[in-house]
Formats: C-alpha cells, structure tokens, sequence
C-alpha cells in the first residue's frame, strides 16, 4: 500500500533547511577570482604539478568564455563577490564522532545520518568546499568499490583519476565547466569493478552554509563492464539575502553491459545560483539513467546529457522541475546518438506555480551511421495559476535517415473539476492541489528509493503551502 | 423542519437561471428520487448542493444539522456529512485509489498531519475496505489504480459507492449513478446502496430512467422539468413516467409550471 506523505502545514524550508551555523573555517580564500585564489586552492590540497596547470588552464578558459545568451538570466551574479574556496575543519571523519560537533548537528538536523543507518551502502557529506565525512560498507570495499571523496581519489588513486578526470566533459566545454575546472573542490569519487553490483545506493549531500559561499564540486563515476550502481545526491542551503553560486561538474563513464542510475533531489534555498554540467558517456549495451529532480534555487540551469558511444547504448533522463516565486528552472536533459541501435528516452515534468518560470531545453542529436536508433521525448507541464510560466525549447538534429524519433508535450492547469472532486470527499483545496501535483509527478517519485519519495510529496506539499497562504 | 431541507433554491448556470426554485425535505432513513428529462437541472441540483464552483445560487437556502449548507466551502459540507456521487467521476493521475480514500476518511475524521490519533489504523483501513469491496465485487488491484484513470463506467461508479461506504455520509447524492451502466453493474451498485440503507442514511437519487429504482426502491418520487418539481409523490409516480415519459412536460413546460 503506498505510503500517505504526512502533513505538516506550518513547517516550512527556513526550519527544515534553511538554518545557519556560525561561520568557522581553518582557511577560507578571499573574495572574487584571479589566478592566485587558484594556486592557493591547488597549494591546499597539496596537488600535483598537473592539476594545478589544469586548473589555471580552466581559469583562463573561464575568463575568455562569454557568459550563455540562451537559457535564464544570468545577469545578477556577480562573480566578484563569491568566496571560492572554504575549508571548515582539518581533517575528514571517518564516523561522525570525528566530525567537528556543530558540523555534524547541521547533518543530523538534515537527517544523513539516519538514512546512512536505514538504507545507504556509503555516504558523503561535503560542508562548503570539503567532504567532512566519509563512508563506505567494508564488504563493497573488498569488493573492490571505490568511494571516496574526489580530492582523496586524486591522492590515492592518480592514474585511474588522470585516466578519466575531464575526459567527458573538457574545461572549455561551456563557461560553468571552465570556472569547475578552475576552482573544483570535493564531490565523488566512484570506480565500480567488472560486474560487481552494488545493490544498496551510495549517498551524497551537499551543503552550503556561509554566505556568498560558491560550491564547485566535482563527481566522476566510473561504472566498469557489467557493474552497477545508484547513487543519490541532495543538497540545502540556508536562506540569505545575497547570492551564492553552485557549479559542479559530474562526469560519468558506463562501459559496456554496465549500469549507472544518478538521482538528484535538488532543494536549494532560493538565494543559490544552481549551474551545473552533468555528462555521461554510456559504452555497449550500458544504460545511464539520470533521475533528475529540482525544486530549489533561484536559478538552475542543468541539462544531465548522455553519449550513447556503442551499439545498444541506452540512455533515461527523468526530470522533474518546480518552480515557485522569483524561480526559473531551465531543465531538461540531452542524448547524443553517436552509434546504431542506440536509444534514449527523456520524460520531463515541470510545474511552476505563484509566478515561476520552468523551461524545458533539450536536445536529440543523431550522427550519420547511427542507424536504427530511437529516442522519444514527452514534456508535461502544469500550472497551478495564470502568472506562471511554463516554456519548452527541444532541438533535434538528426543527420541519419533510419531513425524513430517522437516528441510530445502537454501543458496542462490543475482543473476545477478535479479540485471539486477532491473536496467533494473532504480535502481542503490546499490539500486536493498537493495531491494533483504529487500525482502529476508520480512517474518520477516511484523511480526514487521510498523514503526520497516520501520526503519528496513532503517538499512539494512544503511548496504548495506557500503558495496557497 | 426535515433533516435535510432544501428551500426555494435558485441557481443560475452562466448567466442563464436553471433551477427556479425548488424545495425539497430528506429525513434520514429516507430515499427520494428526482427524476427528470434532459436539461431540467439535475445536476445543477447536485452540484449546486456539494457548492460547485461554476454553480451561482440566486436565492433560497440548504439546512442541515443547523447550517446553511450554502455558505460552506465544498469540503466542508463533506465533512458534515453530505456525499455527492457524480455522473463522470473525475481522473487523477497518479493518485492511488487507496491514498484517496484513505485521505478522504482521515479528513473526515479531522485529521490534518499533527494528531495521528484521529488517522485510521492501517489494519481497520484495510478491514474496512475489504469487506465494502466484496460487495461491490471489486478486487484488490483497485486500491493501487490511479483514481478512476482506465475505468470503466462501471468501475468509475462503483468506485463512487466505495467512497460512500468508506465515508459513511449521512446525506447522500447520487447523480445518475445508473448511466452508462449495465445490467450486473446496476445491481452491483445497487447492492452497495442498499446496504447502507437505514435510519442513519437520507438519499437523494437523481435519475433519468426508472431502471435503477427497480433496485434501490424510492420512498418519494419528485418529477424535475425546466428547474422546477412538476409532480411529488409516492413510488407509483415513477411507474406512471415509465408507461408515459416526460413527454407530457416537456411539450408544454408552461403548463407544468402551472401545474405545479
């Protein structure tokens, strides 16, 4: 029997979430950007030579890169105000008892901890730029399962890093990547050996808590043949005035017969700038699916992609976008048809509602010689009053004859008939909305492990109420 | 004063006034029909007493239980007690029926989220809808279907009656819960309805054709045409439309106004 998302009206993002701890730091980078703030972040972490050129190369790629004409207004950010880099504590917890106690008070508050106990093979917690806690289950570390956090892989694993880092997604690929590539701190590390399933997700969660902070961390997974694994992203920041800006990078690599699931439950305060280039290169017969949800920020501008490199590549993008006041979630997702018999699917609903704007962007592209592949796309969007704005900008290029490619798109309005329905067996309005809307994006809630998807009908009645009062 | 009371209600659809002013007494333990051809106002009726939002009320007013239904919102005249089965039971995706129902019943029973007290046990839940769904012969695969998405008409109706039985309402509506159906769902449904009959039940059964009282048996029998009741009586009024239809009103609706 499915599970009832409880009710909690009067709760709300800035209890839940939206809190702050006093800022302490062990260093934190000046404002704004130059080549210096990068050699000091590279000189931190103690990297090697190779790095650092990467980084400074990134920088100036950064520099000459004009910011995109496309998409949301990205006007307003001021990259001059922005601190780069911010590391909180020494050293990284291998329990939480090693985490420094007001750090680790933020994640009970946010609930990892727990989660990690309940359902999770491995988590990590990055506070600002570093990961402060790390874990993985012993049995899938001998197994061979690498998780770390990116800058530990970099030490302790330099060829399997050098091998893929930046491969799939090159600084100069757009203006967001080239500012990751300079200034990239934390994210995951994932290699997964030849057929080893790791059956229970790995975890992470990103946190920003200082002001005009800018995240930049930075994922690679590396699915080997026939392996899989589901890993789970979430972040929250707290609700300030001013600014701050969330750009990572997440390269992903599928070899053949292998499996990569990537789920993102995005709920950013409304003061973040989320900018975010997410790519995967999916190999023979290997599947990549991105389950992508967004319901925070201020801005996002994400569009997960897969390559389909090799025959029988498969590629899933499932996106969901909320979009209340003073918010634009410019979504969607592109596959890349490079081989034959390749096919994608790419299903995105979005719902704006008391005046936000939710777009979807995608893009078909099919190579000469992809014979016989098939990609089909369906946006549904709902919504909830006459002041929001719903658009949808798909692009197909399709450059081989053999092909099926479909597109759909539905707007739709939550009906009065529905809504009296609803009342008519006793649910307040505000109740009867939540439930369309969380019926609307079900399709994507049933693809999460139970307890997102609980959390998730929760965040969206969070939303509604918002509205309505 | 009936337990139910409708007066001298007036109700304009767009612009264009549907019912003319029609008063009607329910008792609990009683079932009235109100019968009527096309366009004479039947669902304006039921949707007007459940306060459909497209539904203006130009006048007159609902008592029940010491209020004016006419001035609460929909979910509350729900809560009260009233129940409007509807004619197209509306589609919502991604609903399941069992999260409906059981969302539905936990609002009636006050809960909102905080005090888990009033929220129905998981095993009464399903005991309860265990035993309404055998009599309405209906499987457990209705509880994990998005509500009423790729039913049929008699598994949309049937699945009104489950709600009704599930929400235990004290005045029920239902909105020509007959059409469309055939023969074995008629009885299915019908079934439903008469279980539920009793002293604690009033029920106003809107309907084109006779067929269903065949079933569910009507206490009073109201003739409706062009918003107005035309004739009130016992059970033989609807044996008399069944032989004659409502040609008689309908030629001439002045006439009936004046008969009235």
């Amino acid at each position: 029997m499915a599970i009832v998302p409880k009710i909690d009206v009067g709760d709300n993002y800035k209890e839940k979430y939206g809190f702050f701890d006093p800022e302490k730091y062990v260093f934190k980078a000046k404002r704004g950007l130059n080549e210096e703030v990068v050699r000091e972040i590279s000189w931190m972490k103690n990297e090697p030579e190779w790095m650092t050129s990467f980084r400074l190369r990134a920088l100036k790629v950064f520099f000459k890169k004009e910011m995109p004409t496309w998409g949301a207004d990205l006007s307003k950010i001021d990259f001059d105000n922005i601190y780069y880099y911010l590391k909180s504590t020494e050293k990284q917890g291998k329990t939480w008892e090693d985490v420094p106690a007001d750090i680790k008070r933020t994640f009970d508050r946010l609930g990892v901890p727990e989660a990690e106990k309940k359902f999770l093979a491995g988590v990590a917690a990055q506070y600002e730029s570093e990961v402060v806690y790390h874990s993985l289950h012993k049995e899938l570390e001998s197994r061979g399962v690498i998780f770390l956090d990116t800058d530990t892989a970099l030490r302790e694993h330099p060829d399997l890093f050098k091998e893929y880092f930046g491969t799939v997604i090159p600084p100069a690929d757009n203006k967001m990547s080239a500012l990751n590539s300079a200034v990239w701190s934390g994210g995951s590390f994932i290699y997964v050996p030849k057929g080893v399933k790791v059956e229970i997700p790995l975890q992470a969660y990103f946190r920003i808590n200082a002001e005009n902070m800018g995240q930049f961390e930075r994922t690679l997974i590396i699915c080997d043949e026939g392996s899989f694994v589901h890993y789970i992203e979430g972040c929250t920041a707290p609700i300030y005035t001013t600014d701050s800006l969330h750009s990572a990078v997440v390269e992903i690599i599928v070899k053949r017969g292998a499996r990569c699931r990537y789920t993102t439950v995005q709920n950013w305060s409304t003061n973040v700038f989320n900018l975010v280039t997410k790519r995967a290169m999916a190999y023979g017969d290997a599947t990549m699916e991105w389950v992508d949800g967004n319901l925070g920020s201020q801005i996002t501008m994400k569009y997960p992609s897969i390559y389909l490199m090799e025959p029988g590549a498969k590629g899933d993008v499932l996106s969901v976008a909320f979009a209340g006041k003073g918010q634009h979630q410019d979504a969607g997702g592109k596959a890349v048809h490079v081989a034959p018999n390749t096919s994608s699917n790419i299903v995105s609903k979005s719902i704006s509602k008391a005046g936000g704007r939710t777009s979807y962007r995608g893009l078909i592209k099919v190579y000469p010689g992809a014979r016989n592949s098939r990609s089909f796309v369906r946006c549904d969007a709902l919504l909830l009053d006459e002041n929001s704005r719903s658009d949808t900008y798909p692009t197909t290029e399709v450059d081989e004859e053999q092909v099926k490619i479909g597109h759909e798109a539905t707007v739709s309005k939550v009906s009065d008939e529905q809504l009296f329905y609803l009342q008519s067996r006793g649910i307040t309005r505000a109740e009867a909305e939540t439930m369309i809307v969380n019926g609307f994006i079900e399709p994507f809630t049933k693809e999460l492990p139970i307890e997102y998807a609980v959390e998730l009908n929760r965040l969206i009645q969070l939303e509604m109420i918002g509205s309505v009062g | 004063m009936a337990d139910f009371q409708i007066e001298d209600l007036r109700v304009s659809v767009e612009g264009r006034e549907i019912l003319k002013g029609i008063s009607l007494g329910i008792d609990k333990g009683e079932v009235h029909a109100v019968m009527g051809p096309n366009g004479s106002g039947k669902s304006t009726l039921s949707h007007t007493l459940m306060g459909h939002p497209n539904y203006k009320v130009l006048g007159g007013r609902v008592l029940f239980k010491d209020r004016n239904l006419l001035e609460m919102p929909t979910e509350q005249r729900a809560r009260l007690g009233v129940f409007l089965a509807l004619q197209y039971p509306v589609v919502v995706p991604g609903i399941t029926m069992s999260n409906f129902l059981r969302t539905a019943l936990n609002a009636k029973r006050g809960y909102d989220g905080k005090d888990k007290s009033k929220a129905i046990a998981p095993k009464k839940f399903r005991a309860l809808l265990k035993s309404e769904m055998g009599v309405l012969h209906m499987d457990d695969s209705f509880l994990s279907r998005y509500v009423n998405e790729g039913f049929s008409g008699g598994e949309k109706k049937r699945a009104e009656i489950l709600q009704m039985a599930v929400l235990k309402p004290e005045i029920a509506i239902l909105d020509e819960t007959d059409s469309g159906l055939d023969i074995d769902s008629i009885k299915f449904v019908s079934e439903g309805v008469n279980r539920m009959r009793g002293p604690e039940l009033g029920i106003l059964l809107i309907t084109h054709y006779t067929r269903i009282l065949e079933f569910v048996r009507p206490d009073f029998v109201h003739v409706l045409v062009d918003g107005q009741f035309v004739l009130s009586g016992g059970p033989e009024v609807a044996s008399g439309l069944e032989k004659t239809g409502y040609a008689e009103w309908v030629k001439e609706p002045q006439a009936a106004a004046q008969e009235a």
